[in-house]
């Protein structure tokens, strides 16, 4: 469903993706990890078409995201880390607006629209304006958006972020129904536990290249890692030891 | 405590200032920078020209000697205080009460002297800097013309400075009070007053200039009445008037220290009050400036009128003209200007109306044609700066949701198409108002009526599209605040470039008219040449490359953007 060949993009000589390559197929809860500046969101703004790879390719279910941008997209729901949407609109118009995007009208956006809302406890905001919504609001609104037109897959950057515990449960679920019933979910989080019991396969990714990629037992079996918890093998593929330099510098402080 | 300095607490401004130098260069900008330095110059150039002109025939007057230039230059300088205040209490909203490394500054133990120095210094930088750049061409037509030597340009900063500082105090103190005045977030009210102010403060300007009667020295008993009228300070307790009695003091080799005291120890004054008020009442502002924003109701109405007559657009385009119609109309920075707008273009009629042309036949037919014509290089720079101020930051206000636009299957032609008619219909009906009011008012003939309406129309195509381009080739998605956006500097380029437009299609279209004139003047039938006609096709030509060539650059540069 989700294919990357080659993937590259230089910001000037800075090398922000390396040529990655992946293949997450339908019905597959994919979680991209890595530490802070690895490249996850680089990558993932690609796959939606925001960012232009310097080189490689994106196939979204075939069609290139760069060469047939529209075809591709309308297959895509994306869900960015930093909820910026139009302050001015009220969540219900935010809603009609994006499905409008997706060339979508008419009664069943509507419905859908009363729906989605009902599903994320936002029914009694939906004549407010996004100003008025706090940071986890906000997110459920756009995962909201993400999901209006039906997509067969979604991206999602950090999807846990600003979510209260109970809408953090029930986006899981939404995720868990979604590849169940033949979508594809790739997300980057930072929530190793999320991670663990969310997907069905894994990458990790360092400084813009994937160090490691498959299941959890794959990723463990190829770097014989035993029975060590995600969080272990993470650190011991992304740099563990200044982890416990640093804890070593804050511990002089004290 | 050692309290950091105040250029380590402007630091940031500064450092970001540059790394945008920087990457402006990287990203082949010296093309760009060529670009920039030719139409500056050439629009440098061409003010200090006409001024040039205009104070070396004046100076030549026996009996009024400098007086007349010492008026003008007393004029400009009022009228650059005025915009200076009006643009300091805009640009005082963000830099103090919105912007982003508020939270960092005031969380830290910075102490509020230095707070206040280093915001004020910020709004004074952002709300000036044309507004100086603007002065370079003309101070140096008056050095020239008086031959004020080399010194001249030293001695002009230090008495523009001062003028420069008392207008960003005026400015910080009106936004401090404001926002202390009125709840939270309540921007709209805030604006709207600021709005009216400066509505107000047009018109206060205009009567105290009284402009007619410079205009007509006939009407005075005799030529003493008119040179005690040009003895007297325009507006005497004004930094204006005393920066240009200073400099016309100077350029007089009549050296006088009093007026630049008086600007120097007025500033300093200013500055220490302004820091009092800051200290008394920036905490609770700035406090009230974080609370929540208003709730808001349904609204139901754009979709029943707007929606309903669009119904025979596609989708994503009718939504996207909704959606940009009901931001404008909820985002109180943007619809208070229209009340400023509304009151300019009475002003605007009024002095047309009250022009003094018709005091004689066929002198009056003369002057009726000319001003008409007039009236369209005039239109269309009005018609620029609304352009300016409404549709030049339209692709910029677009920028932290670009994220949505972009992994949407929109077609980014959908997304121009919509910003350009959102803008340009409202900009158009505007034209055709002043061009056509101003004619019915001045009883052209229906051949100058055509003209300068189907002129308008097509400078108002191009204009709107040059606005649009260059407020995408320039965007500010980091910008807090709408109304600061065409204050950039591609907001600059853009006013430039417009002007070089209606320069060149005034002058295709000026020997067209003068066939007209002439041919009316001498009692001929006034005929349609076929130099007449290679004349329209060549400025209909300009407006539509000027229309869609931009266009076509702003669809790429579109394309091209990454988030």
């Amino acid at each position: 469903m989700i294919r990357l060949e080659n993937l590259t993009k230089l910001y000037g000589s800075f090398v922000a993706v390396d040529d990655i390559s992946l293949h997450v197929p339908r019905g597959v809860l994919f979680g991209c990890l890595g530490p802070n500046g690895a490249g996850k969101t680089t990558t993932l703004r690609m796959i939606a078409g925001i960012l232009r790879p310097t080189q490689g390719r994106v196939l979204l279910g075939g069609d290139d995201v760069h060469v047939n941008p529209l075809s591709a997209k309308m297959r895509l729901g994306f869900i960015p880390d930093r909820p910026f949407v139009y302050d001015k609109l009220t969540g219900a118009e935010f809603l009609r607006f994006v499905a409008g995007l997706y060339g979508q009208e008419g009664d069943t956006v509507g419905r859908r629209i009363a729906e989605l809302l009902e599903v994320f406890e936002l029914t009694s905001w939906q004549d407010e304006l996004v100003e008025a919504y706090s940071h986890g609001m906000r997110q459920k609104l756009i995962i909201s958006s993400a999901l209006i037109h039906r997509p067969e897959c979604i991206v999602v950057d950090e999807p846990m972020v600003g979510l209260d515990p109970k809408a953090a449960r029930l986006l899981k679920d939404i995720f868990r129904q979604f590849v169940e019933k033949g979508g594809t979910v790739l997300m980057s989080t930072h929530t190793l536990e999320v991670a663990e019991a969310m997907c069905d396969q894994i990458a990790i990714i360092q400084h813009g290249k994937i160090v490691a990629a498959g299941t959890v037992s794959d990723v463990r079996r190829q770097h014989k890692a035993g029975d060590a918890s995600l969080e272990e093998l993470f650190l011991k593929l992304t740099g563990g030891a200044q982890v416990r330099e640093l804890a070593e510098v804050l511990g002089g402080m004290a | 405590m050692k309290q950091p300095s105040l250029a380590h607490v402007l630091q940031p401004k500064w450092r970001t200032a540059l790394q945008r130098l920087r990457e402006e260069r990287a990203s082949g900008g010296t093309g760009k920078l060529a670009i920039l330095v030719m139409v500056g110059g050439a629009f440098w150039a061409g003010v200090f020209w006409v001024l040039y002109r205009i104070l070396s025939a004046l100076r030549a007057v026996q009996e009024l000697g400098p007086l007349i230039p010492g008026k003008i230059l007393g004029l400009i300088l009022l009228s650059f205080i005025s915009i200076l205040v009006l643009s300091n209490v805009i640009t005082a909203l963000s830099s103090f009460f919105l912007a982003k490394d508020l939270d960092l500054l005031v969380s830290a133990p910075v102490d509020w002297l230095r707070l206040y120095l280093a915001k004020l210094g910020e709004t004074l930088v952002h709300s000036s800097w044309m507004v100086a750049l603007m002065a370079i061409p003309i101070l140096s037509a008056y050095g020239v013309v008086f031959k004020g030597g080399v010194l001249f340009a030293p001695y002009a900063v230090l008495a523009i400075v001062p003028m420069l500082i008392v207008p960003a105090v005026i400015g910080c103190a009106i936004t401090l009070i404001l926002v202390n005045i009125f709840p939270a977030r309540r921007t709209r009210d805030l604006l709207s007053i600021i709005a009216l102010g400066a509505a107000a403060g047009v018109i206060l300007l205009f009567r105290m200039i009284r402009p007619e009667q410079l205009a007509r020295p006939e009407g005075f008993r005799n030529l003493l009445d008119f040179v005690i009228l040009l003895r007297g300070p325009t507006s005497p307790f004004l930094p204006s008037e005393w920066a240009s009695q200073a400099i016309m003091g100077y350029l007089r080799h009549e050296l006088d220290p009093f007026p630049l005291i008086m600007l120097w120890t007025t500033a300093i004054a200013f500055v220490t009050f302004g820091a009092l008020l800051h200290r008394a009442l920036y905490p609770q502002g700035f406090t009230k400036a974080q609370e929540g924003a208003e709730r808001f109701i349904r609204g139901g109405l754009w979709r029943w009128t707007v929606g309903s007559l669009l119904a025979w657009l596609p989708v994503a385009k009718r939504e996207f003209v909704l959606k940009d119609i009901k931001l404008f109309f909820r985002d109180t920075t943007q619809w208070s200007q229209l009340i400023l707008l509304a009151v300019l273009v009475v002003v605007y009629l009024f002095n047309i109306q009250a022009l003094p042309l018709r005091r004689g036949e066929p002198v009056g037919f003369f002057y009726v044609n000319l001003v008409s014509f007039l009236n369209l290089g005039l239109a269309g720079f009005v018609l620029a700066s609304i352009a300016a101020r409404f549709i030049f930051p339209a692709v910029s206000l677009e920028g932290r949701q670009m994220w949505l636009l972009r992994s949407s299957p929109l077609d980014l032609r959908a997304l121009l198409w919509s910003k350009y008619w959102v803008g340009t219909v409202p900009l158009l009906v505007l034209g055709l108002i002043l061009t056509g009011v101003t004619n019915a008012l001045l009883e052209v003939s229906t051949f100058m009526m055509i003209l300068s309406l189907a002129t308008m129309t097509a400078l108002t195509l191009a204009i709107s599209a040059l606005a649009l381009t260059f407020g995408t080739l320039y965007p500010q998605f980091e910008t807090e605040n709408a109304a600061q956006i065409p204050t950039s500097f591609g907001g600059l380029v853009f006013m430039m470039a417009t002007i070089a437009l209606l320069a060149a299609v005034l002058i295709l279209l000026s020997r067209a008219v003068y066939t007209y004139v002439r041919a009316a003047w001498d009692g001929h039938v006034v005929g349609i040449t076929l130099e007449m006609i290679v004349l329209f096709a060549l400025a209909a030509a300009l407006c539509t490359a000027a229309t869609m060539l931009p266009l076509r650059m702003a669809l790429r540069k579109m394309e091209a953007f990454e988030f």
